[in-house]
């Protein structure tokens, strides 16, 4: 048997490094079937939208993978932003939400976290026969309040049913467009080393809620979702911040590890974070203890992510700090050079560890 | 949070990490923590970080989810894939790759494989659906099989004849010894598995201590019992002394729970060998059901092809489970065996040593070694208690 041993340390590191650059240029899509690790939001996302869908769509506008295209309207020397998302939360009802307000919040998000001032959305319903028309009308209500308080309108629709069995009660697809804001280079490309990285809350809380609302684990908590639309803090931040600002995200499926990922990625960048640093309401972190799960993992729907110029991170604290959803806000780590495409953690107990993407989905159908 | 931020004081794990520095005095120590549960707690608190570099963590083969081997996947996919069946599995055996797949890529080819948190949730799916036939994957060390028991009994006592149990249950001790009777052994001590203790007790350990002289300390799960453990096991070694002791006494009795010991000899017994992945065949290694358990023993009840699946030849996640050679020495590493191309157990899970080692991999090996640098906070005029919490 050949029993030669990798000796060289230096080799061993060269090719560690080969095969990491290989992987961040191509994703491999191996898989014959869709499992749900697929919808994850994680690595096999990814490796699903690169192997699909990137190759066939690809253009300038989808190429760049951010949260919404971003195109100039003729002549009027102002841009548009344009996204879609599509719900299928289970349960519909769960602490603090149900599936129409997440509808409306996912998209309206979206559209902010491109620094765009979300104004009309769509809303498009595929509906199980059998599903109660009284809880469609409490979803439906409850999607026209939202988008009330977020202060967008929606303005087109479509309505399909399916068989019995065919789909699970009801799936909500919404399409938004906003006018962009912001007329500086913004997302994930643009995190420089010396950044700072801010986040506007605790994380974990819709991920666990609606965990918890699922599963019958007799867990008793005070958990409840934070949906909420980041429209209006993200207008303060651009008030106050300006060009400061490199890069927002809403951190949701794969938590707030695979956001800066994916920032560390695309930006060429490495990320630190100090664990202590990070919110994590106390009922989180003790559903995380029990059931093995990491909050940093975990789905938001109403967190903004920000990677800022260090020089506005005390004004981004601040502003954030004033708004009703940004009072936990807290500084949670910086850019570095060093080393490029990879998220550092340093825990709580003084040891470092590198945080990876999610991989797999320890909680499917969460949005 | 309450009982949990006593095992997480950062200014303890440094007094204990001078204190393990300074017995050590630099005598390169490879220390094993047995269980998966302990990896787990290493990686997400960065302990090996924090380590003196003259102590080694030898990850070992405590995740039952790594050294099942492939052949008994394959069965569970078999048996998950017969008409009627609902196949009930812990979420985490989802993904771990059989030779043709995992239960996740058979459960999107069609087969009903749903993930439950205890055998008991199985039963209850059994009782639901009477005219279905319900399988539990059943796996784990001693820790999970007296729940598997506990659910066979209720079984037997309720008449529900529509459950069944894939039993894949092992056991740690026979593994342990296993490791220890090979020939190119570099252990110096061994951090005892926790729950695995609170149910066998103390004294199966002995024979470590007395006949291979190393120390075992059983140590808890939060990161200040394995730092803790770690120093007991350099003040044994200091000492000249191989005993075993119980760091996780707020937990595990001596005697064990000798309850649970019994339900587990009431239903199960043991195999004559059974197949660890990465370690081959081990006598006396694993349990199965008894026979007046037939009628819920799903091996006996299924059709499954029960072939044994060689691990590659390149493979040699054994040395690693061993603590023999180190992740990155492994001829495959980072080439033909990757991640996102496991060819060992190892590098299937991402606690599995080698997926960290490659996760980790150049920090930890190089010489300028992951000094990370304080995040800098003095740019801005914030003060840390200002921050979070």
């Amino acid at each position: 048997m050949d029993n030669r041993l990798n000796d060289n340390i230096s080799e061993v590191i060269d090719k560690i490094e080969r095969v990491r650059q290989h992987r961040r240029n191509k994703f491999y899509l191996r898989d014959q079937h869709i499992t749900l690790s697929h919808g994850s939001g994680g690595k096999a996302t990814h490796n699903l939208i690169e192997g699909i869908f990137a190759p066939a769509f690809s253009n300038p506008l989808l190429d760049t993978m951010d949260d919404a295209a971003i195109f100039p309207i003729n002549g009027t020397g102002q841009r548009l932003a344009f996204t879609t998302d599509t719900f299928v939360v289970n349960p519909l009802f769960f602490p603090g939400g149900d599936i129409g307000k997440l509808a409306v919040h996912g998209t309206v998000n979206d559209l902010a976290v491109s620094g765009a001032e979300p104004l009309y959305l769509s809303s498009s319903f595929i509906l199980e026969e059998g599903f109660p028309i009284e809880d469609l009308r409490r979803i439906v209500t409850s999607m026209a309040e939202a988008a009330a308080g977020a202060g967008v309108t929606i303005v087109t629709g479509d309505t399909k049913v399916v068989e019995r069995g065919k789909a699970d009660g009801l799936f909500i697809n919404t399409a938004g467009v906003g006018i962009m804001r912001m007329n500086w280079p913004m997302g994930q490309l643009q995190a420089r080393p010396g950044d700072k990285i801010l986040i506007s809350g605790t994380l974990g809380d819709h991920g666990i809620a609606v965990m918890l609302a699922r599963e019958a684990l007799d867990i008793e908590t005070n958990t409840v979702s934070d949906t909420a639309p980041l429209n209006s803090l993200v207008a303060s931040l651009i008030a106050a911040v300006g060009e400061g600002i490199h890069c927002l995200k809403d951190p949701t499926r794969g938590g707030l590890a695979t956001s800066l990922n994916e920032i560390a990625i695309a930006s060429e960048v490495g990320i630190a974070l100090d664990e202590r640093l990070i919110p994590v309401h106390s009922d989180v972190r003790g559903a995380c203890e029990i059931l093995g799960l990491d909050a940093l993992t975990i789905a938001n729907e109403g967190k903004l992510l920000a990677v800022v110029a260090p020089e506005t991170a005390k004004t981004t604290l601040e502003t954030m700090r004033a708004h009703p959803l940004g009072r936990d806000a807290a500084l949670i780590g910086e850019v570095r050079a060093e080393p490029p495409a990879m998220v550092f953690l340093r825990t709580e107990l003084g040891g470092t560890r590198v945080l990876d993407m999610l991989v797999g989905d320890p909680l499917p159908r969460i949005c | 949070m309450k009982y949990v931020d006593e095992y997480r004081d950062a200014a303890v794990a440094q007094r204990l990490v001078k204190e393990i520095e300074r017995l050590s005095g630099g005598q390169p120590m490879q220390i094993m923590e047995v269980c998966g549960g302990h990896t787990h707690t290493i990686y997400k608190h960065g302990i090996e970080d924090l380590l003196p570099s003259n102590i080694e963590l030898v990850h070992g083969p405590g995740c039952p989810v790594c050294v099942l081997p492939m052949g008994r996947i394959d069965d569970a996919i078999a048996i998950a894939k017969t008409d009627g069946v609902i196949f009930t599995t812990f979420g985490d055996m989802m993904r771990v790759p059989g030779s043709q797949g995992s239960l996740l890529d058979a459960k999107a080819e069609g087969a009903d494989v749903r993930f439950v948190y205890s055998p008991l949730d199985a039963l209850k799916i059994a009782r639901e659906n009477p005219d279905r036939e319900v399988v539990f994957f059943a796996i784990g060390f001693e820790t999970t099989a007296p729940s598997t028991a506990v659910t066979l009994l209720r079984a037997q006592a309720d008449g529900i004849k529509n459950f069944s149990v894939f039993c894949n249950h092992v056991m740690i001790i026979p593994a342990m010894k296993a490791i220890l009777d090979s020939p190119d052994l570099r252990l110096h001590g061994f951090i005892g598995p926790g729950h695995v203790s609170m149910v066998i007790g103390m004294r199966p350990y002995n024979f470590v201590a007395a006949d291979y002289g190393k120390p075992v300390v059983i140590a808890g799960f939060e990161p200040l019992d394995i730092i803790q453990s770690a120093y007991q096991i350099v003040v044994q070694l200091s000492e000249g002394r191989a005993e075993v002791e119980n760091q996780y006494s707020r937990v595990v009795r001596p005697e064990g729970n000798t309850r649970a010991l019994q339900v587990m000899a009431r239903t199960m017994e043991l195999r004559p060998f059974f197949e660890w992945r990465g370690l081959g065949f081990i006598t006396h290694s694993a349990l199965k059901l008894r026979r007046e358990y037939a009628a819920w023993d799903a091996e006996l009840r299924y059709e499954a092809p029960g072939l044994r699946v060689a691990d590659p030849k390149a493979c040699q996640c054994g040395e690693v489970l061993k603590g023999v050679i180190k992740p990155w020495e492994c001829r495959v590493f980072g080439t033909a065996c990757t991640p996102e191309t496991p060819i060992g157990t190892c590098m299937v899970s991402p606690e599995g040593a080698c997926a960290a080692y490659f996760n980790y991999g150049r920090y930890s090996m190089a010489s300028e070694r992951a000094e990370m640098p304080e995040i800098d906070l003095s740019s801005i005029d914030i003060k840390l208690e200002d921050i979070g919490k």
